[in-house]
């Protein structure tokens, strides 16, 4: 007797394509890209052969940029209009970019983050970070030769929702699709975890080129779970550079030095940091506009001494996240160092110490972040890898609200795991009162001028009560990717007001849309069959999806349902023919609306039966013995 | 149409309805969920199945959230049995507990001043131990159906307790900065 093939849920039966998926570390200061090849994690190689593709890009009067090596080895020819550490610049307004010191962009201050003014025009971060990752795509689709399904893009830890909006607008803006926002340092432990088949807990301490995270994370049989999460998104390598290149500032007398020169004694102290790691002492000339020549030269034991405080501000949030776990240095199993800033010897010192124990030193410090992401974005994009891993990971910081006093309300505390819910009640302060103000922040701190504003919206047209009588009930809610939702309901009288937490430079999907119109140079006709192209491809996912479904778990459905949904794919495979966007999508939705409650009794099925061991997957297995 | 959430946490994860749960059950009961719920499985689903997934992910963070805290475990029955723990309310607590709460707070705030570090080590020990009496406690309470009521008064003792951990790891967080 043929035995029938039962698929796991919300897998397709169709015959196994491999979809091309990526990882990317879209890093301060060097960014790359990552695939799973025949179950193994790779980094990607670009065309100049390099992995590592600089987070540098340097714009024209032309309007054209360049991306990568070259204009970093240029950046002081030019570095009003040769941005390096945008990612700094994410999601950031002037009063965060005025902490970095002189820069030599012109800032323009604009709702929610700056802009940049360059002889191409006014940029914004995400449009810069947008350029890296455009590179970055085209790298994957020369070398994978394909179109890709989706990417997994890494954000650190700590960033905030105004960070990671920032992040995903400027990937779709490189025609990227996010499967997911993922954490550096998780996906670090994701590398880490399943190339060492480690279990027990495990501290990730990931110090970048402009950012700071502390994980701590919990390995359970291919469950990854974060225990807590700390940082600091304005500390990293960077800061190092800044220190020494001040220290020669002083000592040569250079404290009017222009940018271009600023430049050079950066990228000179870059490079002396990186020598100090594997020698006591270093030297260097940089030539100087009006050709003076700069002999610089600094011993380890000055660097240490003079960046001991920046190495000190990496223990607070390390103290924090442990204290957070409620767990005692004897508990952690082991510690991954992450990101090319944890190669100085200071920084491994003060970790040693601090945990009382040796470092694990079997990872590239540069490259795990894009090989956990690749790991990811292969699960997400639907390719069977054996592996059966989860990822449960945390909200970095509490999410609120603003109430009397400019006091923030604390609604859903920091490290809770997500996706999450939570909903308070609140009421009103004046008689008669009918709307209310309702101001998101982000943050730790008691004062809302201390936390990150994340968005202001008002619940309008409540009937008039006495102080105190309205209620009105405010839930929160944050996604898989860290993303924050917020609504706002008047409990007596029923009125809604909701919003997706966009950050106030908030591009909507239709800017998106015309500024992805704009960057690609194909005709309008073009753009329409993409758009077309993308609908077909939906609605047959979808019919396979629930054709699959049906096959599996027709006991769930009664005649009508069955008939129902039947009736739907028939629809549906008419609109595809018929090839018109707008048939195919309310046919797509049809279909949909006609699975619904099939679907919500597949999913409780799925949990009665791993819950009494009797896994879909176990089932899978007796079948094909 | 929204996934049928009306069965206790208890009953989501296959759970005797207790408060002496093995962690270790309930830790492989709310992976076992997840591992079958979390939308890492349904990135490539359909929108339907996308939304259940997110809301059957967040119950089951709830759940797991709710029944791991021993106080959020005992409140939670409390809850389910129709008892009220009026935490927000009601004040009236013993004389000697009160004034005992205001000599330890009054003391953490003396160990912030001083940056006293194992003046509030010592106060979180005594915290910590006042808390396992209490948690026995409310274990024989909650397991009598004659005693339910007296378990209120023990959340809400237990409810400051936890509020003073709060202050003294504030504290701490202070005098490292």
């Amino acid at each position: 007797m043929a035995l029938l093939q039962i698929s796991e849920p919300g897998e397709s039966t169709a015959p196994h394509q491999h979809r091309l998926a990526v990882g990317i570390d879209l890093g301060t200061t060097n960014s790359l890209i990552a695939t799973v090849k025949s179950g193994a994690a790779e980094v990607l190689i670009g065309h100049d052969g390099d992995k590592l593709v600089p987070s540098v890009v340097r714009y024209f009067e032309d309007g054209h940029c360049e991306v990568g090596a070259k204009p970093k080895a240029e950046q002081a020819e030019d570095p009003a209009n040769t941005i390096v550490s945008v990612k700094r610049f994410m999601g950031r307004g002037m009063v965060d970019v005025a902490k970095y010191g002189a820069l030599p962009y012109k800032f323009i201050d604009a709702p929610g983050m700056v802009k940049i003014d360059t002889v191409a025009g006014v940029k914004s971060p995400v449009d810069v970070s947008a350029e890296i990752l455009k590179v970055l795509r085209v790298q994957a689709e020369e070398a994978l030769a394909g179109e890709l399904v989706g990417a997994v893009i890494t954000v650190p830890a700590y960033f905030d929702d105004a960070q990671r909006q920032a992040t995903k607008d400027a990937a779709r803006l490189a025609g990227i699709n996010v499967l997911r926002l993922l954490n550096e340092p998780t996906a670090a432990a994701i590398a880490y975890g399943l190339d060492n088949a480690s279990e027990g807990i495990f501290a990730v301490f990931d110090l970048g080129g402009g950012t700071f995270d502390i994980s701590i994370l919990k390995l359970t049989r291919g469950v990854f779970e974060v225990l807590a999460t700390n940082g600091d998104a304005a500390l990293g390598g960077d800061d190092f550079d800044q220190a020494i290149a001040a220290h020669w500032r002083k000592l040569h007398n250079l404290v009017s030095a222009n940018h271009k020169d600023m430049r050079r004694l950066l990228m000179t102290a870059r490079t002396v940091k990186e020598t100090l790691t594997s020698q006591t002492e270093a030297a260097a000339e940089i030539q100087l506009s009006y050709g003076q020549t700069l002999n610089v030269k600094l011993s380890r034991a000055e660097f240490h001494a003079m960046t001991a405080h920046l190495v000190e501000r990496t223990l607070g949030p390390v103290k924090k996240a442990m204290r957070d776990t409620k767990l005692a240095t004897d508990d952690i199993n082991g510690i991954v160092m992450v990101g090319g800033a944890t190669r100085m010897l200071h920084v491994q010192q003060a970790v040693t110490s601090f945990f009382g124990k040796p470092l694990l030193n079997n990872v590239d410090p540069d490259k795990v972040v894009a090989l956990g992401a690749a790991i990811q974005a292969n699960v997400l994009a639907g390719n069977k890898t054996g592996e059966d891993m989860l990822l449960l990971d945390v909200i970095p910081l509490s999410l609120g609200l603003e109430t009397m006093g400019g006091l923030a309300e604390k609604i859903i505390p920091r490290n809770s795991t997500i996706p999450v819910a939570r909903a308070q009640e609140f009421t009103t302060f004046k008689d008669g009162q009918t709307a209310m103000m309702l101001h998101v922040v982000q943050g730790e701190r008691e004062l809302v001028k201390d936390c990150r504003s994340l968005a202001r919206f008002t619940l309008r047209g409540f009937p008039p009560m006495v102080a105190g009588a309205a209620r009105i009930k405010v839930t929160f809610q944050v996604d898989a990717d860290g993303m924050v939702a917020v609504a706002a309901e008047e409990l007596t009288s029923g009125v809604v007001a909701q919003i997706d937490v966009k950050p106030s430079y908030g591009l909507t999907d239709a800017e998106i849309a015309s500024m992805l119109q704009a960057s690609f140079t194909h005709a309008e006709a073009d753009a329409g069959a993409r758009v077309l192209a993308e609908a077909a491809t939906d609605a047959q996912r979808l019919i396979e999806a629930v054709t699959a479904a049906v096959a599996a778990d027709h006991a769930l459905l009664n005649a009508t349902d069955q008939a129902a949904i039947s009736h739907a794919i028939r629809a549906l495979e008419a609109a595809v023919s018929r090839q018109k966007v707008s048939g195919i999508k309310a046919a797509i939705d049809t279909l949909s609306n006609a699975t619904e409650s099939f679907a919500a009794r597949r999913m409780d099925k799925s949990v009665a039966a791993a819950l009494t061991g009797r896994s879909l997957a176990t089932l899978e297995n007796i079948h094909t013995k | 149409m929204n996934p049928d959430f009306t069965k206790t946490h208890f009953a989501l994860f296959g759970l005797a309805t207790s408060f002496a749960i093995d962690a270790n059950d309930l830790d492989r009961a709310y992976r076992d969920v997840q591992r079958e719920v979390h939308p890492d499985r349904f990135a490539n689903a359909p929108d339907v199945e996308k939304r259940l997934a997110a809301q059957w992910a967040t119950q089951a963070n709830e759940a797991y959230r709710t029944l791991k805290s021993p106080l959020g475990r005992g409140r939670y029955l409390l809850k389910i049995n129709g008892i009220d723990t009026e935490e927000e309310r009601n004040t009236a607590m013993p004389l000697a507990f009160l004034t005992q709460q205001m000599e330890w707070r009054e003391a953490v705030v003396e160990a912030r001043a001083a940056h006293d570090e194992q003046a509030l080590d010592g106060l979180a020990k005594q915290k910590r131990a006042d808390e396992k009496a209490l948690f026995a406690l409310l274990s024989t309470q909650l397991a009598n159906a004659a005693t339910m009521m007296d378990a209120r008064e023990t959340v809400r003792k237990l409810r400051f307790l936890e509020k003073l951990g709060e202050e003294i790891d504030l504290a701490s967080e202070a005098i490292e900065q």
